[in-house]
């Protein structure tokens, strides 16, 4: 006889739950969800930075046949926000504008065709106002308020220091500073911003379909805009093309869409375009950071200085969390002890910043680990030595009372430099002899390290509720259906649930479905950011297949009259000992249901305080987390000294995710962090021409394409975290920020420049090389 | 002005009246409802909506309708045959060559493409065929893996 044995799969290689849907071009997203007599919407936007409304005249475009309701800013005078403290923004610009691209208007009409007819036929008159598109422009004295509350065009700064920073800088072997910048860079995800919007009349109730990672948040900003209970209001979340954190904040599109849909009395679909989704963007703001580390001859950092200024955009938005994070999160990953940090995010008169993949930890990290190289270099120490000089001991609470319980760091690093061949190649890669000669191209290899959380562990909107809810049905048939609220974006978080489940329940994955993304259905969840969800809801999910596993023992002792505490359960079987023949899954299914009917249980989880940050400066608790991923990449380059071109080569990245729950998908999420990094430490950039968007599409705002992107090796580093579900942590996150530096890291290596600015296009490559070979020049011939 | 398109669509017959200036991403999206051909840019960047003509890539938002009269087009949802999924589609699904999936239809069909000219391609020769679609989730990495495995499957009989 086969021995019955639980079914496993945490720690295997499975494949998505949904990807049959994906591949066969059956999943539906947003902009899928056609239905018959459902009207086009279009948004009328602003052509200037900065402006006050005088007029917006929409008579000639309500005369156009076909049109059917026309909203502007007179139709909904309450504002929304991320952040309950910095709710600033109109769905529909209303006084003022202050990005080009700012919504203003909206049409809803019988086709696409009439929308678009209608949008030229609205005027809209202004008094055009000072427009800032730099964070310099707007904090310069003289330059009014982008917003009257904050007269400054501060939308936040940060102080705090903790230790003794001058003592710091005094007791080191050398004080090195730098100064950094980094553009602006869009999310970009494929799938373009869409709502579907249907008001039922008869009832006063609203559905609407929106492509979020936030279910919840649009339910809240639907209530607050509409002015309607909450009780009346339905979102559907669908198929989601990707976030990377531009829809965890509700967005214009979704509120637009509800405003139309209630005005015409029916349904309507906004599908947004690709020029529309990069000039609303949300992404990351153009960073401008000084750097200033104290180190001693063998290593440890003594003290960190850091300024970092944020161009944030028009709105509010994220900002205030954002400006947060950079400076919270120079911890958390070496031992710093003193430390000093000052933060401005600034308004100004370019599209709204927002939380993008690696929030607010991204470009503090580039200049970091920058800084540390170059000062190991000038130490004459390995760049490895130096992070392992400033090595955290877990479990431990930072200077900033950030708590770390599980700390793969140093395993990471030992992963990636064995797999690289660091030791024995590295200052012996191959160089070119320069421009303009046969050899010309230069290799080289750089290191660095980066760090995220596993989910904030007290969540933006604070209510007093668990972190995570999860329920499970199971009826008659005895399918196990998991609802949950976690929005799958794309990461994967429906199959860490399920096999999160199964895995309690010893049931083959196949027994458990899921149910996500239906307000009607689903209980609330705080959403798919910060890298929250295999966390905060994997916990709930396990929590829930325990309780339903001991309902299930109760029901097999009461049928084998044995004691609960006697059972064994294998999965597929339920038995009171090795001799007993047992019963079957669903005979313990059927026994269950005898006292209750239908079976739902519920399963929570709550982040425990300790995990809340600590109150040294106001804001602390941004960065409080119950488990930070680690992460160490090398990064292998080949530079073209005729051209400035620079192609990686291969990158080598180690993950500490604390357990990897799914080996396919942790290893997707590092290499697609990792090449999202790649994008912008290398081409991506929001750039501007008085506050015109000029790459507002995808050839100009340059994404890597598959010929330029190098192979990933991933190496899976499992610190098993003591809060985590089955030990795990996050995957998706933590491995962006590493790249940047690795690569300028490399670049260094290859040809002795160093570039502080992002991207490091070829041309900035050219432009160096160019001013070395003039500086040479220039010294051989007597001159400076 | 509108006029009559007929074509093969996903292997049956179509006689549709189409207006002249109608993209043919959008004939198939809007008028035939067949949503798994997705938009994903404003014309040309990006290879979501790629689609076969006559056996060839081509991107059906830069396509009129009315130039695929008397072609056979084929979308994503023609290549599940009698529930299976096919090679391409098990490979992008087994190998996690697509995480949010709204490239995926454009890749597969690239992918399929390439596998009907070349059913043992190298890595060189996927990144030449997949050139011009962009993903933003997976780095490519997978993709790659994923074509690979979509022509060991292939060779071993599954359909393309």
């Amino acid at each position: 006889m086969n021995e019955i044995l639980p079914a496993h799969n945490i720690g295997d290689y499975v494949p998505m739950i949904d990807g049959p849907e994906k591949v066969s071009g059956r999943a539906k997203y947003t902009a899928d969800l056609i239905a018959p007599g459902m009207l086009a919407g279009r948004i009328f936007r602003s052509p200037y930075s900065h402006a006050e409304i005088l007029e917006v005249d929409v008579s000639e475009a309500a005369k156009l046949p076909g049109v059917k309701a026309i909203v502007t800013g007179a139709d909904c005078d309450k504002t929304f926000g991320v952040l309950p403290i910095a709710r600033s923004e109109y769905p529909l610009a209303r006084d003022r504008v202050r990005y080009r691209g700012e919504p203003v208007a909206a049409v809803a009409a019988i086709d696409d065709a009439t929308a678009k007819e209608a949008l030229r036929r609205i005027k809209l008159k202004v008094r055009e106002l000072p427009a800032y598109h730099t964070s310099a422009e707007a904090m310069a004295p003289g330059a009014i308020a982008i917003h009257d509350r904050k007269p400054q065009n501060l939308e936040r700064d940060v102080l705090f220091e903790l230790g003794d920073v001058e003592a710091a800088f005094a007791a080191a072997d050398l004080v090195r500073e730098g100064t950094y910048n980094c553009a602006e860079v869009c999310q970009n995800q494929m799938e373009m911003h869409a709502a579907v919007a249907d008001y039922d009349v008869v009832r006063d109730r609203i559905t609407v379909h929106a492509s979020t990672q936030v279910p919840y948040y649009v339910h809240l900003m639907l209530s607050q805009i509409l002015a309607m209970d909450m009780s009346r209001i339905r979102v559907v979340k669908p198929h989601v093309g990707g976030g990377f954190g531009c829809r965890t904040e509700t967005l214009n599109v979704e509120l637009i869409a509800a405003l139309l849909a209630r005005k015409v009395g029916g349904c309507v679909r906004i599908m947004v375009n690709r020029e529309e989704t990069f000039i609303t963007h949300r992404g990351r703001p153009e960073t401008d950071i000084k750097l200033k580390i104290g180190m001693r001859k063998d290593g440890v950092i003594t003290g960190v200085e850091c300024e970092c200024i944020q161009r944030g955009g028009a709105h509010s938005g994220y900002g205030v969390v954002t400006i947060l994070y950079a400076g919270s999160m120079l911890y958390a990953i070496y031992d710093l002890n003193n430390v000093k940090y000052l933060g401005k995010r600034v308004l100004t008169n370019t599209p709204p910043c927002g939380a993008f993949r690696g929030h607010g930890t991204v470009d503090i990290r580039f200049a970091f680990e920058s800084l540390l190289d170059e000062m190991a270099r000038a130490l004459g120490l390995d760049p490895f030595a130096v992070r392992r000089a400033n090595l955290l001991s877990a479990p431990t609470f930072t200077q900033n009372d950030l708590m770390v319980n599980s700390y793969g760091l140093p395993e990471c690093l030992d992963w990636v430099e064995r797999e690289s061949g660091w030791q024995a190649r590295k200052g012996k890669m191959p160089k070119g002899k320069g421009p303009v000669s046969k050899g010309h191209i230069s290799k080289g290899l750089g290191m660095a390290c980066s760090h995220y959380i596993s989910g904030a562990s007290k969540p933006v909107n604070w209510t007093g509720e668990p972190h995570a809810t999860v329920k499970i049905k199971l009826d008659f048939d005895g399918s196990i259906v998991v609802l949950s609220g976690a929005a799958d974006i794309g990461q994967g978080s429906t199959t860490i649930l399920a096999q999160s489940v199964a895995e309690v329940l010893g049931l083959d994955l196949s027994r458990v479905r899921v149910v996500t993304g239906d307000s009607e259905v689903v209980p609330k969840d705080n959403g798919s950011y910060s890298s929250r969800v295999t966390f905060m809801v994997g916990n709930a999910a396990i929590d829930a297949a325990q309780n339903l596993k001991a309902v299930l023992i109760a029901a097999a002792a009461r049928k084998l009259e044995a004691k609960p505490g006697e059972i064994e359960c294998l999965g597929e079987l339920y038995r009171a000992g090795a001799q007993d023949k047992g019963l079957t899954f669903n005979e313990v299914v059927a026994e269950a249901l005898k006292d209750t009917g239908t079976i739902t249980v519920t399963g929570n989880y709550s982040t425990i305080p300790e995990s809340h940050g600590g109150k040294k400066y106001r804001g602390s608790a941004i960065g409080g987390t119950m488990g930070y991923s680690y992460s160490a990449q090398v990064v292998e380059v080949s530079v073209d000294e005729e051209t400035g071109v620079v192609t990686v080569d291969k990158v080598w990245v180690a993950h500490d995710c604390g357990k990897a729950l799914n080996r396919l998908t942790v290893e997707g999420q590092v290499q697609g962090s990792v090449w999202m990094g790649m994008g912008q430490a290398m081409s991506e950039e929001a750039a501007y021409h008085e506050g015109l968007m000029l790459t507002a599409n995808m050839l100009d705002y340059r994404v890597p394409t598959i010929q330029d992107s190098p192979p990933i090796e991933v190496g899976i580093v499992e610190s098993i975290d003591p809060h985590g579900p089955f030990g795990a942590k996050e995957a998706g996150e933590g491995s962006l920020a590493a790249f940047l530096p690795a690569l300028t890291n490399a670049i260094a290596d290859a040809i002795g420049l160093r570039f502080n600015d992002l991207p490091v296009t070829p041309d900035r490559v050219f432009a160096a090389l160019e001013k070395r070979v003039r500086t040479k020049g220039n010294k051989q011939n007597g001159g400076a | 002005m509108a006029r009559i398109l007929q074509l093969t669509l996903n292997g049956r017959a179509r006689t549709d009246a189409v207006p002249d200036n109608v993209l043919l991403l959008d004939y198939l999206r809007e008028q035939v409802g067949l949503t798994g051909t997705k938009t994903g840019c404003d014309g040309g960047e990006c290879g979501a909506c790629t689609v076969l003509v006559d056996d060839s890539p081509r991107l059906s938002c830069l396509t009129l309708a009315a130039m695929v009269d008397g072609c056979r087009v084929d979308t994503i949802e023609s290549l599940v045959t009698d529930g299976h999924l096919s090679a391409v589609q098990r490979g992008f699904h087994e190998k996690l060559g697509s995480q949010c999936g709204y490239c995926t239809p454009g890749f597969i069909m690239a992918s399929a493409g390439l596998l009907r000219r070349n059913p043992r391609p190298t890595d060189d020769e996927i990144r030449d065929a997949l050139g011009s679609n962009i993903c933003r989730c997976t780095g490519y990495v997978k993709i790659i893996e994923a074509v690979q495995h979509a022509a060991a499957l292939h060779a071993a009989g599954v359909s393309p």
